[in-house]
């Protein structure tokens, strides 16, 4: 299902990280879910993160979904700041930040899928994955620590 | 000509062209099926087994759901329109 082999790196600004924690630590006991955008040109970085509302019907424990609606936003927003729509990421409430068969099942190629574990109410991890799509499994992207964008 | 707006993750398979327009396009099935028929990669990711649009695709026209139109992908369509090609995201930890 998930391999441990990290093939390609990915930089988090600080401010970012913090966006995705917080929003995290808010949703708990709730998946939380939202947009990441950044650039590719030196590699991939992350330099925004847009949390968006976790439409999921039903439990939202163990299930985080995105309404179309606020994908269109994400892809507009994108080209309007001129930055890359690079990935997604959401919580696994008292669950590790490992991939889940779900998550695989749903996976979009080129994405960073950067999933944060939360216990008791506190972040304790936070990991990225990419669908490897030839081997139908994820890989895990090594996330560099958060830069400090001006 | 009728735009379409490939969503992110896909465009490796449109050689990263974020859209594509459409000549001749009468209805949102027929331009969808003029873009999977350019891009072979791209058709699995968005027409099924039977020629229909993927479940885990949504098309919009615009701001409209398609699947909420009264002609659904049938709808014809006019040069000025974009139609958006949205995936499902969702996940979860089980």
């Amino acid at each position: 299902m998930s391999t441990h082999i990290k093939t390609s790196t990915l930089q988090l600004s600080a401010s970012g990280l913090e966006v995705v924690r917080k929003d995290a630590v808010k949703a708990y006991p709730d998946e939380c879910c939202g947009f990441l955008f950044g650039t590719e040109t030196e590699g991939r970085k992350i330099t925004l993160a847009v949390p968006v509302t976790n439409h999921k019907d039903g439990d939202k424990r163990r299930r985080f979904e995105i309404h179309p609606q606020d994908y269109l936003r994400a892809e507009r927003l994108a080209a309007e700041i001129g930055l890359d729509l690079l990935g997604v990421y959401h919580s696994h409430p008292e669950h590790p930040a490992l991939p889940s068969l779900t998550d695989l099942e749903m996976a979009l190629p080129y994405f960073s899928y950067v999933i944060v574990s939360v216990k008791s109410g506190k972040v304790v991890d936070e990991r990225s994955w990419k669908l490897n799509e030839s081997l139908g499994l994820f890989e895990e992207e090594f996330i560099m620590q958060p830069i400090h964008l001006s | 000509m009728a735009t379409i707006i490939i969503p992110t993750p896909l465009r490796k398979f449109t050689g990263n062209q974020s859209t594509f327009k459409v000549n001749d396009a009468g209805t949102i099935s027929e331009a969808i099926h003029s873009l999977t028929d350019q891009y072979t990669d791209l058709k699995k990711h968005v027409i099924d087994e039977e020629g229909k649009i993927r479940s885990f695709v949504r098309l919009y026209l615009g701001d409209e759901d398609v699947s909420a139109l009264d002609q659904k992908a049938e709808t014809r369509i006019k040069e000025s329109d974009v139609i958006s090609i949205v995936p499902a995201i969702a996940g979860g930890k089980i």
